[in-house]
């Protein structure tokens, strides 16, 4: 009789709390934009037309732009350059459709290999040189490259919009690993601590004490200074750094929920420790456990830029969002997009994080609204 | 017949909550004279608090109060805060449940007594003073100036709700509303302050509104009374003709929801499945470096006790008796000292390996019925838990199976088993808590104030299935309240105690009916029943 | 009271103790040393050097040495800046990170206090998502954005301030390190201070305030703040030690000679007593500020007292 019933369907808290969270308008569209912006910078650097580490010696410091460079104002000067270089003179020049027909000049003759000069160049391509009339003269014909640099370039001339995306890719993956290992440890030590209690938890919550008072900048700086330039294991360092916050915030919870009748209950019916720790206790810890995830990512991510524009973090050519807001801030006066585009991604990420953060905390604590 | 002093006419109370607005007052009316004393009454979530908590501005911010609240022809729904801040605490004046609570614990007690008499009378701090000793000698708090400087942590219940008492007549008000200030009191505490307050009415000669759930309450101090049921006025009257006439059937249920009948005797050479000796429990013992152990407290010194087959144990007493230490103790969920025999076998010194299977057979169904299922665990799954544990071989269907059958016994929908704990009501959580016991087919269980949480008529039910499954099942109770009523209905032996030791026992007619102790005399008039 | 603020200095002295040790050898296992950094040196310079300042002895024995020169309040030579030692170097630089600090914390808990409780008295209303929103942008806008902006506009651009450096305290040179230091600090608060207050004005003794007909002024500011402040108190200890102990970053870019800056220039250049010196200073500044929030906490809830 009983198996004929249709089973009523639950509605357990998890969907309770998923069901509030796409309610929450701002932690989903930041849901949604961090979602792009991981996909933008995991993607991103392939499919931008520049590659993040060649440096376009004709483009430093060029100012964003959407459409393609050179601009026209450009190609006179770079001509003159590359002639110089190549020692010869430019009569006169002229560019249609992309491409440029000049007339050279020389003493000795125009070489042949005048062209490579003109090659080597970032503006130009497919350089020929046909002899002209005389011999002191010759026609170059040449296309210019199109290059487009949406973000500008940097003082070395890279594309900045490849930097950036390059960059996010480290920062986001920072955060993940570091908050993920300290989750991890937190979560192992602060359940430990608080499920055996007594005078073991007392111990234990000592040692993070004494790690509390110990300066955290310390900590890391001599972490990196043993790992060195491995930024991965540099990271995980880092969030080994970070898991005491967790750990006490686990332990607290634990604490608490061993109190709760049902661990008493459970206990009675004969559930063994590893049951009781199992399915009672750790699947009421995942709350606090992913807001204060969502919380430590953030910190991360600024905590490595915060290496990073000291000089201790990723080494070039990688970058992080840190190392190239540390840079535009050195050219801030002439060159504000250096700082402005890796700051706004950066800001706009953590912003983002922070939405969540919040709409997780509602949504899992409902007691707040 | 004098005119009302405070008259409500169509109130509405609505919470917007997510699921949209709930409204938890629709269109009451009623009003209350100089003098007399009104009681609300109603069931957990017939909105009987919310009337007056709108009325005194005091709803969470999600709530919204409409209709008219008149008092002394001056309607107090919308009035500005300032305006209502010279009636409230001055001529309207509001005790509530929470004793623990209700009070700043950050000032002494003195500090809030003061407080509201410099702000309404404008008294000097120092006649102030004065006036808040005098009122705590009013409300028979003890040493009145040394208690001004206590913090209300100091304090016990009681005496907590005896200085809220105090606070709140410190100004002579006219009216005073009481929101259950009793219920989370003892029942000899409860009996003594419904003395005061009677006392403190007859004296003081202002209106009382009490609002409770607890049908004694009302006969005892009421004139009139207001019976509510999910938002909606059923029925109003003067005490004495509702009692005895009620025109609404939910009020002739609610009168009616008296745990009823006794226990039928077990027969004298039924088989003792349960023997404690000399149970002791020690709280807060620590070696220390150096210095002889910290004594530690006894919250159980030497408690015996012997239960056969069949048979209930009622264990009595107010809070801090010591009787659930008790439970706790025989649970092996706590170190005790003494014996325990399970089926003639010791368990108290039993390893946990070898004491898991005896597990089995002594379940235990806790007092909260929030706090004691899993809130990340489906019906279901809370039922079937032990099956997992003493019956590893049993396949998930079997286990499904089982959990469905237990839950059906206990007149629980194995519909919804798929539910979680948060979508069912107490009565409904309950009935999962004894099914989660009962599908091990244990033959003792402990129960540990399972009703004590549960509304009159719920818990009615609850004590009906109780009797039956234990008629069906030859199940033997340690049956754990501070509530005689329903001891007295379930129970075939009673054992009082307090602070931890034994004031009493015997069969369960005796003690109620001719108490041989102090004690046991003011708890059964306490509990109404002498 | 006495006896508990003994106890809790007593036990600093082996917390202290660890820390020091800790630190001392795990600098001392990095690779690197103060003088095989700069190549010019030649190694018997360098040997020179380092039988100088004894770096060329057994590690325990150096360590025995550190741990009784600090019981004489002798913090040791620097090696990076030999006309000093480290006492004297602090002697000059703490003051100046102690003065920035202390501004930028009262301006933060003063100001984000005061924003908290305007934000809970408004729940949900404009003003409340203004405060949160600011609050939101100054935790997540990262000091080094903001010190460059404030640098390009105020120093650049208007010419209102000194781009940086010190000044010799002149107050102007100030602002900005105040303001860029606190910026984060008062977000933090203001969060802390809404959040509890929402919570204490929702308590019980709350609404008995209220049916007492207080008027608001008392119920918020008597009773409700005074249960509020408690988280922002647990805060402000670990705050303070690290704001007055100096910020690496805000002293980077305003060229502020105090202790956050020397610390990142001795560590990278493994100037160990330098170090040292700092990770003393800051543990020791923890554990006051924690001892400092613990009496606060006894002071303002009896019922810590109580235990």
């Amino acid at each position: 009789m009983t198996e004929t019933a249709p089973l009523a369907p639950g509605r357990s808290l998890w969907s309770d709390a998923w069901a509030r969270l796409r309610a929450n308008r701002a932690a989903s569209l930041s849901a949604l934009y961090l979602l792009l912006m991981a996909l933008c910078c995991g993607i991103g650097p392939f499919v931008v037309p520049n590659d993040y580490t060649t440096i376009h010696q004709s483009y430093t410091k060029v100012p964003p732009r959407l459409s393609a460079y050179p601009t026209p104002e450009m190609i006179g000067p770079a001509l003159d350059q590359v002639a110089k270089r190549a020692r010869v003179e430019i009569r006169d020049w002229h560019e249609t459709g992309g491409e440029i027909t000049a007339t050279l000049t020389a003493p000795r003759g125009v070489d042949d290999r005048a062209a490579r000069y003109f090659d080597r160049s970032d503006l130009f391509d497919g350089a020929t040189i046909t002899p002209g009339a005389e011999v002191t003269t010759a026609t170059l014909t040449a296309r210019v490259e199109r290059k487009w640099f949406l973000f500008g370039t940097d003082a070395n001339g890279r594309d900045l919009l490849a930097r950036t995306l390059v960059a996010g890719r480290v920062s986001l993956a920072i955060g993940l690993m570091a908050g993920l290992v300290a989750v991890v440890i937190g979560v192992l030590y602060g359940a430990t601590s608080g499920f055996i209690g007594g005078k073991v938890d007392e111990a234990m919550m000592r040692v993070v004490d004494i790690l509390y008072s110990l300066p955290f900048i310390f900590f890391v700086i001599m972490l990196v200074v043993f790992f060195g330039r491995n930024f991965l294991l540099t990271f995980l360092a880092v969030g080994a750094v970070m898991w005491l916050d967790m750990a006490r915030i686990v332990r607290g919870q634990t604490l608490a929920l061993k109190r709760l009748e049902f661990v008493q209950a459970a206990e009675a019916l004969g559930v063994s420790r590893a049951g009781i720790l199992r399915r009672h206790i750790l699947p009421n810890l995942l709350g606090p456990v992913i807001i204060y995830m969502t919380l430590l990512v953030p910190t991360v991510i600024i905590m490595e830029s915060f290496l990073s524009y000291l000089g201790l973090g990723v080494q070039e050519p990688m970058s992080s969002w840190g190392v190239l807001i540390s840079q535009g801030a050195k050219n801030i006066p002439h060159a504000n997009w250096l700082l402005a585009f890796p700051a706004l991604f950066l800001i706009s990420t953590l912003f983002a994080l922070n939405f969540i953060g919040d709409g997780l905390r509602d949504a899992l604590d409902p007691r707040d609204r | 017949m004098t005119t009302p002093i405070l008259e409500l006419r169509d109130i509405h109370v609505r919470f917007a909550t997510l699921d949209g607005a709930v409204e938890a007052v629709r269109g009451v009316s009623f009003s209350i004279r100089r003098g007399e004393t009104v009681a609300v009454v109603g069931e957990s979530g017939s909105g009987k608090s919310q009337i007056m908590m709108g009325v005194m501005g005091l709803l969470a911010q999600n709530g919204r109060i409409t209709g008219i609240a008149e008092f002394h022809g001056m309607n107090l729904i919308g009035l500005p805060r300032r305006a209502l801040n010279r009636i409230r605490g001055e001529r309207i004046a509001m005790i509530f449940q929470e004793p623990m609570t209700s009070l700043d614990p950050l000032f002494p007690i003195g500090a809030q007594l003061i407080e509201p008499l410099c702000h309404h009378q404008g008294l000097s701090r120092k006649a102030a003073h004065a006036r808040a000793i005098e009122l705590l000698q009013l409300v028979q708090i003890p040493e009145p100036e040394r208690r001004m400087a206590a913090y209300p942590h100091e304090l016990s219940g009681g005496q907590r709700q005896r200085v809220m008492i105090a606070m709140a007549i410190s100004n002579n008000p006219e009216l005073l509303i009481a929101d259950e200030p009793t219920t989370a009191l003892d029942v000899t505490i409860q009996a003594e302050i419904l003395t005061l307050l009677r006392d403190l009415q007859e004296r003081l000669g202002m209106a009382i509104l009490f609002i409770t759930h607890d049908l004694h309450v009302v006969r005892r101090i009421a004139d009139r009374v207001v019976v509510m049921r999910r938002g909606e006025k059923v029925e109003e009257g003067p005490v004495e003709t509702v009692f005895a006439t009620p025109q609404n059937a939910y009020t002739r249920a609610l009168i009616d929801a008296e745990p009823e009948g006794r226990k039928p005797p077990v027969a004298l050479d039924a088989p003792v499945v349960l023997e404690v000796r000399d149970a002791a429990v020690t709280f807060g013992r620590r070696r220390r470096l150096f210095q002889p152990a910290e004594p530690g407290f006894r919250a159980v010194n030497g408690l015996s006790l012997t239960l056969r087959r069949g048979e209930t144990i009622g264990i009595v007493g107010e809070s801090g008796s010591g009787k659930s230490t008790l439970a706790r103790a025989i649970l092996r969920l706590l170190p005790a000292t003494g014996t325990i025999r399970l089926h003639g076998r010791a368990i108290e010194d039993l390893a946990p390996r070898a004491l898991l299977p005896l597990r089995r057979d002594m379940q235990v169904v806790m007092q909260d019925p929030f706090g004691s299922l899993s809130p990340r665990m489906t019906a279901g799954q809370i039922v079937a838990e032990g099956l997992l544990v003493h019956h590893p071989a049993m396949s998930a269907a079997e286990r499904d199976r089982a959990a469905a059958e237990a839950l059906t016994e206990c007149q629980f929908d194995p519909a919804l088993r798929n539910r979680y704990p948060h979508e069912f009501s107490g009565g409904q959580r309950q009935r999962i808590a004894i099914a989660r016991a009962l599908v091990l087919k244990p033959s003792i269980i402990v129960l540990d104030e399972p009703t004590s949480a549960l509304d009159r008529q719920v818990q009615k039910q609850i004590v009906d299935l109780l009797r039956r499954l234990q008629a069906e099942h030859g199940l033997s109770y340690l049956f754990i309240s501070h509530d005689l009523a329903v001891v007295r209905a379930l129970s075939d032996r009673i054992m009082v105690l307090k602070s931890g030791e034994l004031v009493e026992a015997g069969p369960c007619a005796e003690v109620i009916g001719a108490p041989k102790q102090d004690y046991t005399r003011r708890l059964v008039q306490a509990a109404l029943l002498g | 009271m006495t006896r508990f603020i003994l106890r809790r200095l007593l036990t600093a002295i082996p917390t202290l103790f660890l820390i020091v040790t800790i630190s001392f050898f795990l600098m001392r296992v990095a690779p690197g040393g103060p003088f095989n950094q700069e190549k010019g040196l030649n190694p018997a310079v360098i040997e020179n050097l380092n039988r100088v300042y004894q770096l060329d002895q057994p590690l325990w024995s150096q360590y025995l040495h550190y741990l009784s020169n600090l019981l004489h309040g002798d913090l040791g030579p620097s090696y990076t800046r030999p006309d000093f030692t480290v006492t004297e170097m602090f002697a000059t630089a703490l003051p100046i990170s102690i003065q920035i600090g202390t501004l930028a914390l009262l301006l933060a808990l003063t100001i984000g206090s005061v924003l908290g409780i305007i934000a809970a008295l408004n729940q949900n209303r404009g003003l409340d998502y203004l405060v949160v929103a600011t609050a939101t942008a100054g935790s997540t806008i990262p000091t080094f954005v903001i010190a460059p902006l404030y640098q390009l506009t105020f120093a650049l651009s208007l010419s209102l301030v000194p781009v940086a450096g010190w000044g010799g305290g002149a107050l102007v040179n100030k602002i900005g390190p105040v303001l860029t230091l606190m910026l984060p600090q008062l977000a933090v608060v203001a969060r802390l201070m809404r959040g509890a207050m929402i919570e204490a004005l929702r308590a019980h003794h709350i609404r008995t305030c209220r049916a007492m007909g207080l008027s608001e002024v008392s119920v918020v500011c008597r009773h409700a703040l005074r249960s509020a402040v408690m988280p922002v108190i647990s805060y402000a200890g670990p705050a303070a030690a690290s704001l007055l102990t100096g910020s690496v970053i805000v002293e980077t870019i305003f060229g502020i000679p105090g202790i956050g800056r020397y610390f990142v220039e001795a560590a990278l250049a493994r100037d160990y007593t330098v170090v040292m010196g700092t990770v003393v200073v800051l543990a020791a500044f923890t554990i006051l500020f924690n001892l400092i929030v613990d009496l606060l906490y006894a002071i303002v809830d009896p019922r810590v007292r109580h235990d």
